[in-house]
């Protein structure tokens, strides 16, 4: 059996090696093949598609046209992906069949599979690349399946988006270069205005485009946040695809998040690092300021090889500015004893560079060349020269010093470049070298015959010169010269002589031209800018072999410029109507699928329905065992999964347990990535339908557009208007009506039940655990007065936040006691303290006098009792306010069983356990007076427990997720003790405090 | 993508093709041995070189040389990637990626590359669904298969490939689960100021970034769960110093040349495996040194000299002392040679990283957690 299969696998690799060359041959082979599509193993059928496909026989073509289109709509996601990689082949083999490939290419884009995801859009590269309309409808898609798909997948859509974007929106600097006067230079940046770069990533980011005209698209936005993620992949070739993203789409202000990320690829191997050292210089040179810190990263050694040495240098250049270049250049000095000459002789050039564009060290520069002109290499003395030579046609008055000492060099130097340099120096400023300039002149005829061809252009060169400005010392010497010239054996030297001699010597026939020889020899020449050969690289794609190559490879796609107007945004709109009506952000963010998530939303139909069926043939046919853990359930909870195949392998595990097992889920969910409540329903079918029926319910409203922004009369409370705005806070004025909505966070009452049944306890569970305890009142945010009439309160709903579960929700009642309208309620940039963050309620447009409104905010406290401080602007006004959360805010309410309890209880002794004793007043000694003080002061669920007096109550901290055991051990005398158990000791110490307080008032 | 791959020893045989669109005759190569012979040494190889109809993108591995064959764009560090892919997959399969080992393995080989691609198009690259595949040869496995004349081609199906986690099989099952981590830290010469981190693709970036919890399904066997980069700005975390006098006397045929190491913070622990590396100018024709402790070696044709030192003793630290000889007449060296060091200190993280808490959901039993710290010289060099 091994061997069969081993066989026919070598067979395959010949087959399609040798098909070309043996036709016929191949052609026996088919008819199994087809067999083979038909076959009920979705693996069999992948590979026999993955083989007819590769055998490059045109005959076959109809016959693979109709095998990709069938397995295109394979109900099998891995035969899909081998249709998409079947589309290539096929177009190389009859690109005739273009159109048909073109509709299978739709088709499979509208796949909502992550493995489907890279082959198709590198299938769409390769066929029809110009067809960007094929991708609208599946924009958002491809940028929600991003960090699901495979590495190679990855970089392709990645590559692929980057284009799609610069044709749809507009572009983001173009904010900045209406409001600055100097639109080029806003966007090249200057050195001060990038220096701010990168460390105010933040604060740009909070700043962004709010009144100003220019708004991002919220599918732009999407893009840069699905993939900034990407930046840490192990994958040097998706970090790189990210970074040219980030540049090519990014503002201005966000793109330095991806210096960091190429900086780390340097550790990598060394080819790697060329390639990244390339797209970084060309990076380097348009945003220096991103680089600028990392200025060290680049620092040579001795053991790199010469390629990333100068590649290096290249960047260490284009970094250098005025403040730093004192360090550049020490680093450069190190450099010129290397042992490795090209390597030195791209270090001079590299100070020339530095010194042509930093005046201030101009001569430091200049000195220091010149000191090398003493160095016993020559190479090194011949690139002085040449560099030398550059600068000082900056200004050359001044340096009379410096070409008398090249002068003497052309007895020594032999290198032509730099002899040509000399000559051309001193020919060049004669004027400035009178004595010197035809001593020279005389040695060079002398060894005329002897110099390289580019030499003798030059003596020929300062001859002329020389004879305009000095002919009665020269005349004899340039007409010697000139006739060495005309003898010559290169022909260009022979031509050139001729040339000069018309122009210098006057002739009978007029000399028209040689009345303006000095003005054509000695025409004062614009000095050379030494610039960088990466400038202006960036019109191609970076990343791109293009871009490496700096010429167009075939079948580059250029990357083009950004429209003018944005074209129509609605055409990415896709018919699910969640995604349409999505108009805030938040809510969006809730629909996006986080890493490795849990939500099946995306995926779930195509994949579920095909996998059970499949898998099960699939062990049919082969003795592979664990094949049944089809893509549908290994895709997303993977832990769940694991869960359950531990609970079916230990069938003798106890009911109780099991329950266990299934809060212990629960649990989880928090701790996880906020996953949508769709997939609750999944896993936990069990715990009573009541429940999914109402959180799908919630759901619902949820998406409900914008419900907030209605305004509801304080007094109203109609039945359909409470449904609709189920996200305020309506437990104020209704509050028998109220459901809580029930989110992963908070247990239903069903399992609540069930755990009643399970534990000892035979004190019944006090009902207000269930329904959350309407906590603290309302607190005073903004008062009446110093509002100017807008009255402004909050209360902790203890629900939790929608957008982020880390989030504390804050419900906000806003009152408009004035007698104008009050416009554009929202909030202003927050400054907060490190790790606090907001998100902000919706604007409220207006609110009539006399009326009411209650917004929702989140507020992620990162468990500490620092308050958020922000403003509150109105159209008119701003309002600083703050808002201090109780420390029992801080956290969620968590269900668990005592044995869990006592277990966790266990891990957290010592310095994480506090204890305080107390004396219960006589008001406070039953169950339920307890409960509830407890309930109200902290945001705690209550525990089951076998002792009658002892309670116990759990929740976890909202950010960190950390436990909160309560354990109150309530005598009947009075006396009692509390012990706090959390590893946030400051919150447990915090607790105590309040619990106690609230229980001996 | 990527048309053909050649694999070409130092001596530029080209020693095994696979092509994956049409073929691609073995004379492309000469465009690369000519830019061989121009870069003279095998580093400055250029990684992509431009032909008339072709793209050549290599790498340089193991002493080997990786030719890929491109015919349109595509981003070089995508065929880069995949050809340390390639590369590292060999080193897995047969523990080293050397030109006899991939010989004798030939049909193996064959079968990886023709996994690994599609068309040009990256298909299987985990090494846990190509183990599914095809069996990496043991020795015992290969004799068995002698005598039964079996192979190594997996009679399982690629289940794995159906899956959205492919660095992990389906139903692994051991006796003890054992989760091992090995933290290797490098220090380079040169740190910077911020950290950093790169992920394997199994980590939860979600929770990373909300927690600060690394939490992930692990794949079957060894991996690099993360890669870090962390800063200091100070020397202080530097654990050796090193003292040196080098020098060669103007018109004549010798030098001095002395090093001494010794601790500088090594936090208690002892510092090992101290290999001192040194490139000679190429004026050095020989060296005549005594080591106070260890062994040198020093080839006169690379002019590397090479001095393992082991451990340092506080009491007595190492030395190496003596003479160079130099090529008569040569102008003496300008540059004294950079020395490259390297060495290890177990159980510390020089960063202070610790591997806190491991937790594992879904089983009951704790499972067995072994943690190491190396912290090793990363490209660690002093400039004398």
């Amino acid at each position: 059996m091994k061997t069969i299969v081993a066989v026919k696998k070598l067979v395959y690799v010949y087959l399609v090696r040798y098909a070309e060359e043996q036709q016929d041959l191949a052609l026996l082979s088919i008819s199994t093949f087809q067999r083979g599509l038909k076959d009920p193993n979705q693996l069999i059928r992948a590979s026999a598609l993955r083989v007819l496909s590769s055998i490059r026989v045109p005959i076959i073509v109809p016959i693979m046209m109709l095998a990709i289109k069938e397995a295109a709509s394979d109900m099998s996601p891995y035969v899909r992906k081998t249709a998409a990689h079947a589309i290539p082949k096929l177009y190389s083999l009859d690109s005739d069949q273009k159109d048909q490939l073109i509709e299978v290419i739709e088709k499979l884009l509208a796949d909502k599979t992550t493995l489907v995801a890279g082959s198709v859009v590198m299938a769409f590269e390769e066929v029809c690349p110009e067809r960007i309309d094929l991708i609208h409808k599946n924009y958002r898609k491809l940028c929600n399946l991003l960090i699901d798909v495979e590495e190679w997948g990855q970089v392709v859509i990645i590559s692929m988006l980057t284009r799609y974007a610069r044709t749809q929106f507009l572009s983001p600097t173009q904010n900045e270069s209406l409001l600055e006067e100097n639109p080029e230079k806003a966007f090249y940046g200057s050195e001060e205005d990038e220096a701010k770069g990168p460390g105010s990533e933040e604060a740009a980011t909070a700043a962004l485009p709010a009144r100003k005209p220019y708004v991002m698209d919220p599918d732009h936005r999407l893009l840069l946040r699905n993939t900034k993620p990407l930046l840490q992949s192990r994958s040097a070739a998706v970090v790189m695809a990210v970074a040219q993203l980030y540049f090519h789409l990014a503002p201005k202000a966000e793109v330095g998040v991806i210096a960091k990320a190429l900086v780390r690829l340097l550790r990598s191997h060394s080819e790697v690092q060329y390639v990244v050292l390339q797209n970084v210089a060309t990076m380097s040179i348009k945003r220096r300021g991103m680089f600028e810190p990392y200025l060290k990263s680049f620092y040579i050694r001795s053991t790199d090889p010469t390629q990333i040495k100068i590649l290096k240098l290249e960047v260490l250049t284009n970094l250098a500015n005025e403040t730093n270049t004192p360090t550049v250049l020490r680093e450069f000095q190190t450099y010129i004893r290397s042992m490795d000459k090209d390597f030195v002789a791209a270090t001079i050039q590299a100070i020339g560079r530095c010194a042509t564009n930093i005046g201030r060290v101009r001569d430091t520069c200049l000195n220091g060349l010149v000191q090398l002109l003493s160095n016993r290499d020559e190479l090194v003395v011949a690139e002085s020269v040449v560099v030398i030579k550059k600068l000082l046609q900056m200004q050359p008055a001044q340096h009379g010093e410096i070409i008398k000492h090249l002068a003497k060099l052309t007895d020594n130097i032999q290198v032509p470049m730099a002899r040509a340099s000399i000559l051309w120096l001193i020919g060049e400023y004669c004027e400035h070298v009178p004595k010197i300039a035809p001593d020279v002149l005389r040695k060079m005829a002398k060894s005329f015959t002897a110099e390289e061809d580019i030499v003798k252009l030059q003596i020929i060169n300062l001859a002329a010169k020389l004879y305009l400005t000095n002919s009665k010392q020269t005349k004899l010497l340039t007409q010697y010269v000139l006739s060495l010239a005309k003898y010559d054996q290169n022909y260009d030297i022979r031509d050139r002589a001729r040339f000069t001699r018309q122009l210098i010597v006057p002739s009978e026939q007029g000399g028209a031209l040689s009345r303006h020889a000095k003005k054509l020899f000695l025409a004062p020449k614009p000095a050379p800018v030494l610039e960088s050969s990466f400038k202006d690289r960036d019109h191609f794609q970076l990343g791109s072999l293009s871009h490496l190559l700096n010429a167009k490879a075939t079948g580059y796609q250029e990357l083009p410029d950004w429209p003018e107007e944005a074209p129509d945004p609605s055409v990415r709109n896709v018919e699910v109507p969640e995604w349409t009506k999505c108009s805030n952000r938040e809510k969006r963010k809730e629909k996006e699928k986080p890493f490795y998530s849990d939500s099946e939303g995306e995926s779930g139909p195509t994949e579920s329905a095909d996998s059970d069926p499949e898998s099960e043939s699939a062990s049919d046919s082969k003795s592979s065992s664990e094949s049944g853990s089809g893509e549908s359930s290994s895709e997303s909870d993977s832990e769940d999964q694991e869960e359950e195949k531990g609970r079916s392998s230990e069938s003798e595990q106890s009911e109780e347990e099991g329950e266990k097992r299934k809060m212990k889920k629960k649990k989880k969910v928090p701790e996880g990535q906020g996953e949508g409540s769709s997939s609750e329903e999944d896993s936990d079918s069990s715990s009573g339908s009541s429940e999914s029926e109402r959180t799908s319910e919630t759901e619902e409203e949820q998406v409900e557009p914008a419900s907030w922004r209605k305004k509801t009369p304080p007094s109203g409370k109609s039945a359909p208007v409470a449904k609709e705005i189920s996200l305020l806070d309506l437990e104020d004025f209704t509050p028998p009506s109220v459901q809580p909505v029930s989110p992963p966070t908070i247990v239903s009452t069903s399992l609540a039940t069930d755990l009643e049944g399970l534990t000892l306890t035979d004190s019944p569970l006090v009902p207000s655990l269930l329904s959350p305890v309407v906590g603290v009142g309302r607190q005073e945010l903004l008062h009446r007065v110093a509002g100017e009439g807008l009255a402004v309160d909050y209360t902790f709903s203890r629900q939790p936040f929608s957008g982020d579960p880390h989030m504390v929700s804050v419900h906000i009642h806003f009152s408009n006691s004035s007698d104008t309208p009050i416009k554009g309620l929202h909030v202003g940039t927050p400054k907060l303290p490190a790790g606090i963050s907001i998100q902000e309620f919706p604007e409220i447009e207006s609110l009539a006098p006399g009326e009411s409104v209650t917004a929702v905010m989140g507020i992620n406290f990162c468990d500490s009792t620092q308050a958020a401080n922000f403003q509150l602007c109105t159209q008119t006004r701003q309002f600083y306010v703050s808002i201090q959360p109780p420390v029992g805010e801080l956290m969620a309410p968590v269900f668990m069983s005592e044995n869990e309890f006592k277990k966790e209880q266990g891990k957290l002794t010592g310095m994480s356990e506090i204890t305080e004793k107390l004396t219960l007043p006589d008001t406070c000694r039953n169950d339920h007076i307890v409960v509830q003080r407890v309930t109200a002061v902290a945001n705690l669920g209550r525990v089951p427990c076998g002792a009658s007096d002892e309670y116990r109550f759990a929740g976890r901290t909202l950010t960190s997720g950390s436990l909160v055991l309560l354990t109150l051990d309530a005598r009947p005398t009075g006396a009692a003790q509390l012990t706090v158990n959390s590893e946030k000791m400051v919150i447990g110490t915090m607790l105590v405090k309040d619990v106690v307080q609230a229980l001996t008032q | 993508m990527i048309h053909s791959l050649f694999l070409i020893n130092c001596s530029g045989d080209i020693f095994l093709e696979k092509h994956w669109k049409s073929v691609v005759s073995q004379s492309v190569c000469d465009y690369f041995f000519e830019a061989q012979e121009k870069a003279a040494d095998v580093e400055n190889v250029p990684p992509v070189i431009s032909t008339p109809h072709h793209y050549l993108i290599s790498i340089y591995r193991d002493k080997l040389f990786f030719v890929s064959v491109i015919q349109t764009e595509v981003p070089p560090l995508f065929v880069i990637e995949f050809l340390h892919r390639v590369a590292d997959t060999f080193q897995d399969y047969f523990g080293e990626c050397s030109e006899a080992a991939i010989k004798d393995n030939v049909v193996i080989v064959y079968e990886l590359l023709e996994e690994m691609l599609d068309n040009g198009f990256p298909l299987a690259t985990e090494s846990n669904i190509l183990k599914e595949l095809i069996k990496p040869p043991t020795i015992l496995r290969s004799v068995v298969n002698s005598i039964t004349g079996s192979s190594n081609v997996g009679d399982t199906l690629p289940t794995g490939q159906l899956s959205n986690i492919p660095w992990r099989r389906a139903g692994v099952k051991y006796t003890n689960n054992e989760a091992y981590f090995d933290v290797v830290e490098e220090i380079d010469a040169i740190i910077d100021k911020s950290d950093d981190v790169s992920f394997h693709p199994c980590i939860r970036f979600k929770r990373w970034e909300s927690e600060r919890v690394l939490s992930f399904i692990p794949p079957d066997g060894n991996f690099r769960l993360i890669s870090y980069r962390v800063s200091s700005q100070n020397l202080v975390a530097i654990p050796v110093y090193v003292k040196h006098c080098i020098s060669f006397k103007e018109n004549s045929s010798c030098g001095r040349f002395d090093i001494t190491i010794g601790p500088k913070q090594n936090m208690g622990k002892t510092i090992e495996g101290i290999t001192v590396t040194v490139h000679m100018p190429k004026v050095v024709l020989n060296m005549n040194l005594t080591p106070t402790q260890g062994s040198y070696t020093f080839d006169p044709v690379t002019k590397v000299l090479t001095w393992d030192v082991g451990k340092i003793t506080p009491q007595k630290l190492p030395s190496l002392k003596g003479l160079v000889n130099l090529q008569s007449g040569a102008p003496k060296p300008e540059e004294n040679p950079s020395l490259n060091i390297q060495f290890k200190i177990q159980q510390l993280a020089i960063s202070g990283l610790k591997v806190n808490r491991l937790d594992m959901y879904g089983e009951k039993y704790k499972p067995f957690k072994g943690v190491k710290y190396v912290t090793k010289a990363g490209k660690f060099q002093v400039r004398t």
